[in-house]
């Protein structure tokens, strides 16, 4: 291992809690943090410390489970184990809540804005995923229902880039989905985690999709394009992580900037993986490079990177903490 | 949960309950380390109420001293549990019952497995995965009438 994780600072952020996910906003100067005392609380850096800016109590009844910052950094959605998302306005140094998204039968578990940010999508433990449409005015609109999982959803994510989306699930499988005809459809199913898939990650340029399971491994999954010139989405498993991590992976990151690739176990540990550049695409190799086997009391549920400045790592853990981690690749 | 009052399992066997852990010296000894062992384990779960009959599940054998395993110093607890009949709708509820009662007894640094016993329930793979999904137990935590059956299981019987 050439790398290695410097702990900066560990924070208390929902105490007597867990700390189910930490969010950056797309400029890296705030950090949003929610957990299961029902509360978001955001962050920003005072000198070399990350202080409390506000604390958004009011919006749900129960568990906060992710948040998701609009690409504008305008807007924070929270999804709740209640069975709405919350949309925060963020008015100078505080945030107002401006609508709560309802449909949903059951816990919400992730929320993800596409990159356009006219759409959001949300999922849930009622095996569907919602397509939701911003106007002008602020209005949100369900525009699709996907029902292509068959248990639980637990991830949404959005292309860097495309309106693609993909998601995650308890039923082992990862499902990709494009707009057709003003629906939603599903048009690849990822199939090879031997359990629930925890989260996913797709990398820079949006060319490959990481994925986390109960089954301890990362899958790599690359899109490649059919020869038959049907329009159908093709996504084949180029490299699997296996040996790595003790316990159920919980969540992984790309970053954006360096292509370094991070991962929250339930073990304790954070792990972060670089692809070697001289392996053949079609077979990528990934390297352990830096690992803290005790990097939280806890299980660490979330990885983050900061979107503007490299290598600067977000972690939180069922303790109820998060802490923000420097990484270098040489050292 | 099953409704009605028709019970699944009418007549269960019946075993025999285990003495008292006999106190030695050393345990009385504030000197010595004295890490968590598979019997102490085995006294926090073994008077848990079985949901359907005024039985502990050690009476009903659904919890056996050598289906518990420990090890302090990786912070590891793996429970096996029996449940009485292989379609025993009552299964989650029981390893829920045995997961709450771990999390809320033991330091956090465990990490606490509940498992069927291999081979003794006809939805063995289906009640394992829920109980080892946190996200789903902690939702489980918040639905009140849950947690109130969950506490039922849990609160202690005069004997």
């Amino acid at each position: 291992m050439k790398g290695a994780l410097e702990l900066l600072q560990r924070v208390s952020a929902h105490p007597d809690a867990r700390c189910w996910y930490v969010a950056w906003n797309p400029a890296g100067t705030l950090l949003a943090s929610c957990g299961g005392d029902r509360a978001v609380r955001v962050w920003g850096k005072e000198g070399d410390s990350w202080e409390c800016k506000c604390v958004l109590a009011d919006g749900h009844q129960r568990t906060v489970r992710k948040v998701a910052w609009s690409p504008c950094g305008k807007y924070l959605a929270s999804a709740s184990f209640d069975a709405t998302t919350c949309i925060w306005k963020k008015t100078n140094d505080d945030f107002e809540s401006l609508t709560v998204l309802e449909g949903h039968e059951n816990e919400v578990k992730c929320v993800a804005w596409a990159p356009s940010g006219n759409l959001l999508a949300t999922c849930s433990r009622d095996k569907s995923v919602w397509i939701w449409e911003v106007d002008e005015e602020d209005e949100y609109e369900c525009v699709s229902v996907v029902n292509s999982h068959t248990q639980d959803v637990k991830h949404v994510v959005w292309h860097p880039t495309q309106e693609l989306l993909a998601s995650a699930s308890y039923d082992n499988k990862v499902c990709i989905y494009k707009e057709e005809d003003d629906d939603w459809e599903c048009r690849a199913t990822l199939e090879g985690h031997e359990s629930t898939v925890w989260s996913l990650a797709f990398d820079p340029e949006g060319r490959r999709l990481a994925s986390c399971s109960d089954d301890r491994t990362v899958k790599i999954w690359k899109e490649s394009t059919p020869g038959d010139g049907s329009s159908d989405e093709s996504w084949k498993c180029v490299c699997t992580l296996s040996g790595f991590h003790g316990r159920t992976v919980y969540d992984v990151a790309w970053c954006r900037l360096t292509g370094a690739l991070a991962t929250a176990c339930g073990d304790d540990g954070v792990r972060v993986f670089r692809e070697d550049p001289t392996a053949d695409p079609e077979q990528p190799i990934f390297n352990m490079s830096a690992h803290v086997p005790k990097a939280h009391s806890q299980d660490v549920n979330c990885v983050s990177w900061n979107p503007k400045e490299a290598g600067l790592l977000a972690t939180c853990s069922d303790n109820g903490e998060f802490a923000v981690w420097k990484y270098n690749s040489d050292s | 949960m099953s409704g009605g009052t028709r019970l699944e399992n009418a007549n269960p066997l019946i075993f025999q309950r285990s003495g008292e852990r006999v106190l030695t010296s050393t345990d009385e000894d504030e000197d010595v380390a004295d890490p968590i062992d598979d019997r102490e384990i085995f006294d926090l779960i073994r008077s848990i109420n079985d949901p359907e009959h005024p039985l502990s599940l050690e009476e009903l054998n659904v919890v056996e001293q050598v289906r518990v395993n420990v090890n302090d110093e990786e912070s590891t607890v793996s429970v096996e549990f029996t449940p009485t009949i292989p379609h025993c709708s009552m299964a989650t509820l029981i390893g829920l019952s045995i997961k709450v009662k771990l999390l809320r007894s033991l330091p956090d640094r465990f990490k606490i497995d509940v498992h069927i016993t291999p081979g003794t329930h006809a939805s063995e793979d289906a009640v394992n995965k829920q109980l080892a999904d946190k996200e789903r137990v902690a939702a489980a935590l918040e639905n009140s009438q849950l947690l109130e059956v969950v506490n039922q299981c849990l609160s202690t019987r005069t004997m």
